[in-house]
């Protein structure tokens, strides 16, 4: 049992603050941790990994701090984001001299590299390798010593669906094994596919914790933005507004719509179809106008 | 203290095609100029001092210094790779220490040996000038890997800062400011060549205690201080 915790921690460049004031824990299984680009999620991974040391607060796995501590590299493997790493090796050539920077030799890496099933083209150098093909070898890098705390920093960027279905297996069962692993993604259908729990992170805050299912009703359920164009607006209107998942319309007489705000979203998008026929309007043009992932954190930030 | 796999991974970086190529271009050029000096005006002992003196040591040696001991660590630090030496129950100062040991033995093959060859085709080894240049170069290529390491291991900018210092301290204050010339490696390492040739033909603006003491004291405090910053490098801040 491996478990990370983040105790009021915040860390700031200059005057710019990447991380204000978290706290937060993460045991074992997967968790996700949800949040739009430059929301600090990569500061937060490098404290977690103890490549950065937090302003204030502190970051300990089991009660160890992490930062300048070495020997806490004995149970933590690391996936960065960034694509850098020794181009001139081949696959196997680097996955073998991270095991041996463990203290492990040629099996611990054989075996890392069958996990992400990367043995088909070890010895061609990295230089060569997909963005799919990096990922993998860095993945068994970072499995050479069977860590019990994974941390992944956007893993899925620029993997094909077949190698991110693969990388999601490979995560889950490494969640059912006890591990704590934990990745970070700007996108929620990511997320949701593999973590149970997922920790939202918005501009540096922590904006929600808990079950997945816990935060998808959250995002759904905040007031949602439509513009209807209609063969006849103003009825239209008239009957939306009768219906309670309806809170408020607008007629946008520049764009020759109406705004419509919907605060039941699973309703409203029953309601809407259904209204129209039975008064004989034609609906010519539905579009969510705030379906932005950054208006949907900044929903939940508020909430 | 000595990694071997960090080891086989910084030599690996820093004999990569393109880095050879730069650290074999001067050597090179030190072996054409002495056959073209020899061939021209025959075995002297002046002109080969003054070759050895005024290109071996004061240009190559200390560009040569430059290219490994920023090149044992600024690329992985710039690029981020460095993060899979980190990230490993490893002592940082044990890196810095084993990426040392590389630094002085590339920049000990690629200017210690083409000082000695060079020596060997200008005057033969006479009046020790060759073996006297050729210590020197060694005992320089030790404070300069040194040196540029925790360069590397401090600044982005390494390689120019570097050759800055490289070219226009050593080569041109080290020679005519003589304040600048008692902090030069280079007149540390023409202290030890003097003592190993004898004679005038090889002369050190400091002396022999001092050249050492300094040589010893910049050497590890450096390697010291880039252990440290290595322990609290920071990898982040791009968000």
């Amino acid at each position: 049992m491996t478990t990370l915790s983040l105790d009021h921690v915040s860390r700031w460049f200059g005057n710019v603050v990447a991380v204000n004031d978290i706290t937060m824990t993460i045991g074992p299984g997967v968790t996700g941790l949800l949040g739009p680009n430059g929301a600090g999620k990569s500061t937060l991974i490098n404290m977690m990994g103890g490549f950065l040391a937090p302003s204030t607060g502190t970051v300990t796995l089991d009660g160890r701090p992490v930062w300048r501590n070495e020997e806490i590299y004995r149970h933590i493997g690391i996936v960065p984001e960034r694509e850098a790493m020794y181009d001139f090796l081949t696959g196997r050539e680097f996955v073998v001299a991270n095991a041996e920077l463990h203290g492990l030799g040629d099996e611990a890496a054989r075996k890392a590299l069958a996990t992400v099933e990367m043995e088909y083209a070890q010895d061609r150098k990295i230089a060569t390798y997909s963005k799919g093909m990096r990922q993998r070898v860095k993945m068994a890098s970072a499995l050479v010593h069977e860590p019990s705390l994974l941390l992944l920093d956007e893993p899925f960027n620029g993997m094909d669906p077949r190698q991110r279905m693969q990388l999601m297996g490979l995560l889950r069962k490494m969640g059912d094994e006890g591990r704590t692993v934990l990745f970070s993604s700007h996108i929620l259908e990511e997320v949701e596919q593999l973590a149970r729990h997922i920790e939202v992170v918005v501009a540096g805050r922590h904006a929600a914790s808990g079950d997945y299912r816990k935060i998808r009703r959250l995002m759904t359920d905040r007031p949602h933005r439509y513009l209807v164009r209609s063969s006849d607006d103003r009825a239209l209107a008239a009957a939306l507004i009768a219906d309670p998942s309806t809170s408020g319309i607008e007629v946008d007489h520049a764009e020759g719509a109406l705004r419509v705000q919907a605060v039941d979203f699973g309703r409203f998008t029953t309601l809407l179809p259904k209204v129209a026929r039975d008064h004989g309007i034609r609906l010519l043009t539905v579009s969510p106008s705030d379906e932005s992932l950054e208006s949907v954190f900044s929903y939940l930030v508020a909430a | 203290m000595y990694d071997p796999t960090v080891a086989r991974l910084t030599y690996r970086a820093l004999l990569g095609r393109r880095r050879a190529l730069i650290l074999g271009a001067l050597p090179l050029l030190l072996i054409v100029i002495s056959v073209a000096v020899r061939a021209l005006s025959g075995a002297d002992d002046q002109t080969a001092a003054d070759v050895l003196g005024g290109f071996a040591l004061a240009t190559m040696v200390p560009i040569i210094g430059v290219i490994a001991g920023t090149g044992a660590i600024g690329p992985e630090i710039d690029d981020g790779s460095v993060v899979y030496l980190l990230a490993k129950p490893l002592k940082r100062p044990a890196i810095i220490f084993t990426k040392l040991i590389v630094a002085i033995a590339v920049t000990m093959v690629f200017s210690a040996v083409p000082t000695m060859i060079a020596g060997l085709i200008l005057n033969g080894n006479g009046q020790q000038i060759a073996v006297a240049y050729t210590v020197a170069a060694l005992v320089a290529s030790i404070a300069y890997s040194a040196l540029f390491l925790l360069l590397g291991t401090v600044s982005r900018h390494a390689v120019v800062f570097g050759l800055v210092y490289a070219l226009v301290w050593e080569a041109l204050f080290g020679s005519l400011v003589p304040g600048a010339r008692t902090l030069s490696v280079q007149q540390w390492a023409l202290a030890v060549a003097h003592k190993v040739a004898g004679g005038d033909l090889v002369t050190s603006e400091v002396g022999l205690t001092t050249a050492v003491v300094l040589l010893v004291a910049v050497t590890v405090l450096a390697t010291w201080y880039a252990g440290q910053k290595l322990r609290s490098l920071k990898l982040a801040g791009e968000e």
